[in-house]
């Protein structure tokens, strides 16, 4: 086009056509931010966490010895250790599932029958509690459950007491209050990581054309078939997602425990100790890593399970 | 299959309104059994809504639908004898093809080995062979169109419904697929639905078709009857090319003011010095344009006051740029009286 090449260009003109002809140039520019925090930042601090985990805190001097040994990992099977990490990933199990359940029919209904103005309405109504303070959010709960909270007073009205110390009363899940027991660290758990496991769920189910559940039922499925062989499979991805949120999210967390919790120590807990008040950087390394194993075995069963075939 | 003599299915005054929308408005249809029958219409007559009511995806506000003598009309589609293919085939894309085309025979709780061995049986019936393996997005357009067949044809519906499924085809591969529907419905014997928005497939396709307008049925009719004499402007415009004369220029040519109707194939034009035959209309007009169309050459002829005729010329003889030098001569046209359709008259 010789016509356009005889006008006169902007230098900005220039720099884009000049990117248009060399295409390679165009992706570092693209790539090169996102690749520096990704290796430089990210990968890089915690390829320096998984190497403190295996030096050793010295037990006499207090100093860490830097050489490589596997004794701190060996120190994670100690019944305490064990402890910590089993009430963990069970508290993550729980709340991944309950999350799904309470998560699954509105993430369904957003997809299937809101209106765009219902849907509207719902997205704001469910990423909402996520524009205020987390703590702010985790203290509420501490008074909302507390003994003299509004929670036990309804209770008390609807004269459920009796039932409510009966939870409080088994051993592993109750405690003094709903403010300090584990059911108490479960519910918040499922308040604050909700959302992040509904808008997964929507999107999948969003891709989800009428037709196929038409075919289905055309084909003699009814509801509940349709819901197993077609629905099921199909949210299925979004459902592995949400819970890598709800699931990872609760490993990590040590606010919720030490808000909510008794003496019982959460892995974030542990982390938090074992770095701070008692120095030993190695151990909290490896007891990080044990969140980091227990993901990677979910993902590599839900990749077995065909979970992230449909992505 | 035996035929019976109860209509495979029928419409009495069926309406589905959405909100104000009136999508069907008081339709009565028969469909007999055995028979290749289409909806025929632009997009928002009615035809998919009610092909859909015959389906169950979708219920009618009031009136009666009945599916070989039973009365089906609030019935939920998986309590239905009919199976449907889809305009988007609607596969599932996280099954194989085979388990696609086994998922009506799973549900039913039909053994495995039975089921794989059914559907293998299917996919020979629609020609793809083999491909039991493969997941549907590994699969051509045309062959998910096949797969889509297989799916609805292995529990043995006595009618099968097709939403517009040639749609997302190229051209070639549409009018293959339909002689092959065609050809495999003689072939199995049972009643299809087909919606289509293409006069030219339903003509193909059908033995008779009924064509929609605004949620009402215009006409019914074997397409030939369909083609001939149509009953309304809408059809002799929606249902081929149609040249519609009314007031004035109907009188001038036939006596009366009726309006009537005129393929443009139907029209002759006169060479210099020749006569029009006696017993025919003729009217004199001016060559506007020329359009050669490989197959014919399109004429339109202009014959003044706002009437232009499309007249259809087949092209012979080699005609190698001949026909577009008769742009702006005077013509005289000609056509049998015959061909001249009185709208609404048989």
């Amino acid at each position: 086009m010789k016509t356009t090449a005889a006008l006169p260009r902007s230098p900005i003109q220039r720099f884009s056509n000049f990117l248009y002809a060399h295409p390679a140039l165009g992706l570092a520019l693209l790539l090169g931010p996102p690749l520096v925090w990704m290796i430089g930042i990210y990968l890089s601090s915690l390829f320096t966490m998984l190497v403190q985990s295996f030096f050793r805190l010295d037990d006499f001097t207090g100093q860490i010895v830097r050489e490589f040994t596997l004794s701190t990992y060996a120190q994670l099977f100690t019944a305490s250790n064990l402890d910590i990490v089993q009430r963990t990933a069970g508290m993550a199990t729980a709340v991944t599932l309950a999350t799904l359940l309470i998560a699954f029919p509105l993430a369904y209904y957003m997809a299937r029958y809101a209106s765009t103005r219902a849907k509207g309405f719902l997205y704001l109504a469910v990423t909402l509690p996520l524009w205020s303070s987390y703590l702010v959010k985790v203290y509420a709960w501490k008074l909302i459950l507390a003994k003299e909270g509004i929670l036990s007073w309804v209770i008390g009205q609807l004269h459920l007491t009796a039932g409510m110390d009966w939870l409080l009363g088994i051993p592993t899940i109750g405690g003094p209050s709903l403010s300090i027991s584990p059911i108490g660290i479960f519910l918040v758990f499922v308040y604050v990581w909700l959302p992040y496991m509904i808008l997964p769920i929507q999107a999948a189910l969003e891709r989800v054309p009428k037709s196929l559940l038409e075919a289905s039922g055309d084909l003699g499925a009814k509801p509940a078939k349709t819901f197993r062989h077609v629905i099921l499979p199909l949210a299925f991805p979004g459902m592995v997602a949400g819970s890598l949120f709800t699931f990872s999210l609760t490993l990590g967390d040590f606010i919720v425990p030490s808000v909510m919790g008794n003496s019982s120590f959460y892995i974030g807990q542990a982390v938090l100790s074992h770095q701070g008040t008692s120095g030993n950087i190695p151990l909290a390394a490896a007891m990080t890593s044990v969140p980091l194993l227990i993901m990677a075995i979910y993902l590599i069963l839900a990749r077995r399970l065909g979970a992230l075939d449909a992505l | 299959m035996s035929k019976s003599s109860t209509p495979a299915i029928q419409f009495k005054d069926v309406s589905r309104h959405f909100g104000d929308v009136r999508a069907v408005d008081h339709v009565d249809l028969q469909i007999a059994d055995g028979e290749f029958f289409t909806m025929l219409g632009p997009s928002g007559s009615g035809k998919t809504t009610c092909l859909r009511m015959i389906a169950g995806f979708d219920q009618p506000t009031s009136g009666q639908i009945f599916l070989h003598g039973t009365d089906v009309s609030y019935l939920p589609p998986y309590e239905r004898e009919v199976n449907t293919v889809f305009q988007d085939y609607a596969l599932f894309p996280h099954m194989t093809v085979l388990d696609n085309v086994a998922y009506g025979l799973m549900v039913r709780n039909v053994p495995k080995d039975k089921r794989k061995a059914e559907a293998e049986k299917m996919l020979e019936l629609v020609r793809l062979p083999g491909l039991g393996k493969r997941k549907p997005s590994q699969l051509s357009g045309g062959q998910r169109q096949r797969v889509a067949l297989a799916r609805a044809l292995i529990l043995k519906p006595r009618v099968l419904l097709l939403d517009e499924p040639l749609g997302a085809l190229d051209l070639k591969l549409r009018q293959e697929m339909q002689l092959e529907l065609k050809a495999l419905q003689e072939q199995v014997g049972i009643t299809f639905v087909y919606v289509t928005h293409d006069q030219e497939e339903a003509l193909t396709m059908s033995d008779s078709l009924a064509v929609f307008n605004q949620g009402r049925i215009e006409q019914v009719g074997a397409p030939a009857e369909i083609y001939e004499s149509p009953a309304s402007e809408f059809v002799a415009g929606f249902v081929g090319v149609s040249n519609l004369i009314r007031g004035p220029l109907a009188k001038q040519i036939t006596g009366s003011t009726a309006t009537f109707s005129i393929r443009p194939e139907k029209i002759h034009i006169l060479k210099a010095g020749e006569k029009p035959p006696s017993e025919a209309y003729s009217a004199g007009g001016l060559i506007s344009d020329v359009i050669y169309l490989g197959m014919y050459t399109r004429y339109e002829v202009d014959l003044g006051g706002g009437n232009i005729l499309t007249v259809a010329q087949q092209n012979l003889t080699t005609t190698k740029g001949k026909p577009l030098a008769a742009k702006g001569q005077q013509v005289q046209l000609f056509w049998e009286k015959d061909h001249a359709k009185q709208i609404g008259a048989k």
